[in-house]
């Protein structure tokens, strides 16, 4: 009787599409929480939630047979550029900012323009026909060493089609302008980001500034006591 | 009910999961009136047209096995996840900036220029 039972429990196990019922699994994490971070108020909820729908998008580019984009989205994004937002969350976390409401006027009206956009991009996404049936289940070739080649400008993909010429290009440049393009963007962001100097004034700037009586402008004060406190 | 599971995953699912994450990320750019709620949208968005990209790449998703875009599609991915990882330092930097000016990241507040 027990045999029955496993080998039953067994056969069920086999029937169960796997690869949709996880499709079905990560869709669903990815959408909710893509979904409760545009509803939640607050800022380190919004936070969570999309380290969640990150993650689960992660799951469907598994899914779909892409393991390095898989693994790229989690190493880079979840573990790299959401850290950096929930650093940026943690650095200007102020109790008046951290639940910032939006008029419910707004609220409607972005909605129902979102729910038109929604309608096109469904109608859209199943008014082809080979879109919609479901793949034959053929498992590639891991796609991390072709991705590689490609990125130096090789394309091992399509070495297989003889003339070399017709094949399509790889993507030598394209991957310097990004890589360089990244450098200055960090290099950019440091400066941009760093701790202001506060500027002593001298004291004959300061006589000048007393006789020429200027007003200050009241923007200026919370910066100064901000980096005041900074330091 | 896993019968009906069968054959859930085709091209058009991953473009409906895109879609919906795409429209999210629009609504939050719009709605949300934190500086790093507007960038949490943007994220979202990109994610979206990700999800895209690897869904018509994806040979394992196309209907003859084969797909047109092939590797092509994934590239294009891994370039916007770079891009985005860019866009994130360069707008948080902004961010912090702003705040450290104005005591606030309420995008409302932005208006210096204002004639």
């Amino acid at each position: 009787m027990n045999q029955d039972a496993f080998s039953i429990s067994l056969s069920l196990f086999a029937l169960i599409d796997w690869h949709g019922f996880f499709f079905l699994l990560f869709a669903a994490i990815a959408c909710i929480a893509a979904l409760m971070v545009v509803l939640t108020d607050n800022v380190v909820r919004m936070a969570l939630h999309l380290i969640l729908s990150l993650g689960a998008t992660a799951g469907l580019f598994f899914l779909a047979g892409a393991e390095f984009i898989g693994a790229m989205q989690l190493m880079i994004y979840v573990g790299g550029t959401l850290v950096l937002l929930v650093f940026g969350v943690m650095l200007t976390a102020q109790t008046q900012l951290v639940a910032l409401r939006t008029p419910a006027g707004d609220r409607v009206l972005a909605g129902i323009l979102a729910a038109a956009l929604l309608a096109v991009l469904v109608q859209a996404a199943f008014s082809i026909e080979s879109w919609q049936k479901s793949g034959q289940g053929i498992v590639s070739a891991p796609t991390a060493t072709p991705l590689g080649m490609a990125l130096v400008g090789v394309r091992v993909d399509q070495s297989a089609e003889a003339n070399l010429l017709d094949a399509k290009g790889g993507y030598l440049l394209p991957f310097e302008i990004v890589s360089v393009h990244l450098l200055v963007v960090l290099i950019g962001a440091a400066y941009l980001a760093r701790a202001k100097r506060r500027r002593v004034p001298r004291p004959v700037d300061l006589m000048a500034s007393v006789d020429s009586v200027e007003p200050r402008s009241t923007v200026d004060s919370p910066s100064t006591v901000l980096s005041g406190g900074a330091e | 009910m896993m019968l009906a599971l069968l054959g859930v995953a085709s091209v058009s699912h991953y473009l409906v999961v895109g879609a919906i994450m795409f429209c999210c990320g629009v609504v939050c750019m719009a709605v949300k009136r934190n500086a790093l709620g507007v960038l949490m949208g943007i994220e979202l968005v990109l994610n979206g047209a990700n999800l895209n990209f690897v869904a018509f790449g994806s040979n394992y998703l196309a209907a003859d096995g084969r797909s047109p875009l092939g590797l092509d599609g994934e590239v294009m991915a891994l370039f916007v996840i770079l891009l985005a990882a860019a866009e994130a330092a360069v707008a948080l930097a902004i961010t912090l900036n702003f705040y450290n000016n104005h005591a606030t990241v309420d995008v409302d507040r932005a208006d210096d220029l204002h004639g």
